[in-house]
């Protein structure tokens, strides 16, 4: 639910990273701060439990600069993951006009993945909104581990998972070395802000 | 989806914004959307606070405390108070969709701002009635 502002010339744009708790929400954002340290003015807001688990949200505002004369604001939120949340997990997505699915690669968590996304799904039906229609991007997280010898699931076995209907871009990435954070969030704010400009015409 | 306000519309809510509550010794006041939008804000100058993140944990604490209402049967609390030293907090529902959030210090009486904050909802209830919130 972008808010267009013609006085200030100002979009508000609010993007939400949504996946199952542990998958690396908060370090996607974690790293998109410190990449763009002198970009971002402000301190990167969390609320966290004390075993540093996301207990409500992190929040971390984004200028891109113009487009059309307008100057876009993006608003970075993740979501709490932990099943138990739901409630908390509803509230950050209410308006939200773009979503990153952020998925564990890690074979033990395939089950998890799909439950969560999953959930998204009844989260946004619950705003009246449908999964098929708001933009959204997949990442495929923890790709690094591979390296290690962890066992990861296969990409097309993510894909079969949780593109096989959605069938939107996504993209392998590591959140905690950086592979692919910024490709993801560069991908959801530009299709985020086509679909608020196709919508205006 | 998204929503937008006219100049007139947002001007006439800037010029409620200063006029009954700046006017009158309140340090900050914005008005936000339930997404964490800010959609007019106003300060006496004198103090920048970080307003985007004022907003997102405004509507995110707005909203933990609704749903608690839901789950004790109290409809919603329309307005929530937070009090401290020497700054506090008021939040105040506007229709389904927005808040206004004051910031004002001690040196104003709970019962002049409360009466003041009234005064400027009932006039930004009737802007924001006129827009169509996705
Ligand atoms: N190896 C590896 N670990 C990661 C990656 N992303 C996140 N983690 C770790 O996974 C754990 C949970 O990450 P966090 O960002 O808090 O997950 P969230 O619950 O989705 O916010 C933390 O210990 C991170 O350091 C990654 O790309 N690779
Ligand atoms: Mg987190």
């Amino acid at each position: 639910m972008a808010f267009i502002n013609p006085k200030k010339k100002e979009v508000q744009v609010k993007i939400v990273y949504y996946g199952p708790g542990r998958g690396g929400k908060t370090t996607n954002l974690e790293y998109i701060y410190k990449k763009f340290r002198e970009r971002i003015k402000t301190e990167m807001v969390t609320i966290k439990t004390h075993g540093d688990r996301t207990l409500f949200f992190d929040f971390l505002p984004f200028d891109i600069g113009k487009v059309n004369g307008y100057d876009i604001k993006i608003q970075l939120y993740t979501v709490p993951g932990q099943v138990k949340y739901n409630a908390t997990r509803r509230l950050v997505l209410r308006g939200a006009d773009g979503i990153v699915f952020v998925a564990d690669a890690m074979a033990v968590r395939r089950e998890k993945n799909i439950l969560s996304l999953k959930n998204l799904q009844e989260n946004l039906a619950n705003y009246k909104k449908s999964i098929f229609k708001i933009p959204i991007v997949l990442q495929y997280n923890k790709i690094d581990l591979a390296e290690q010898g962890i066992p990861l699931l296969p990409i097309n076995t993510l894909e079969e998972d949780l593109n096989d209907k959605l069938k939107t871009p996504s993209f392998k990435a590591s959140a905690l070395v950086g592979t692919n954070v910024v490709a993801t969030m560069k991908k959801i704010i530009s299709m985020t802000i086509s679909s608020i400009i196709k919508e205006l015409r | 989806m998204s929503y937008t306000l006219g100049q007139k519309q947002l001007d006439t809510i800037e010029g409620v914004l200063q006029q009954d509550l700046i006017d009158i010794g309140v340090r900050c006041v914005f008005l936000i959307d339930m997404a964490g939008n800010i959609i007019a804000n106003r300060d006496n100058g004198k103090i920048k606070h970080d307003v985007y993140s004022l907003a997102a944990l405004a509507a995110g604490n707005f909203g933990a405390v609704s749903a608690m209402a839901k789950i004790i049967g109290e409809g919603e609390f329309s307005l929530l108070f937070h009090k401290g030293k020497k700054e506090n907090i008021h939040f105040n529902k506007i229709i389904s969709d927005f808040l206004l959030i004051t910031i004002f210090s001690n040196d104003i009486s709970l019962g002049f701002l409360r009466l003041k904050v009234n005064e400027a909802v009932e006039k930004i209830k009737q802007v924001l009635e006129t827009i169509n919130v996705p």
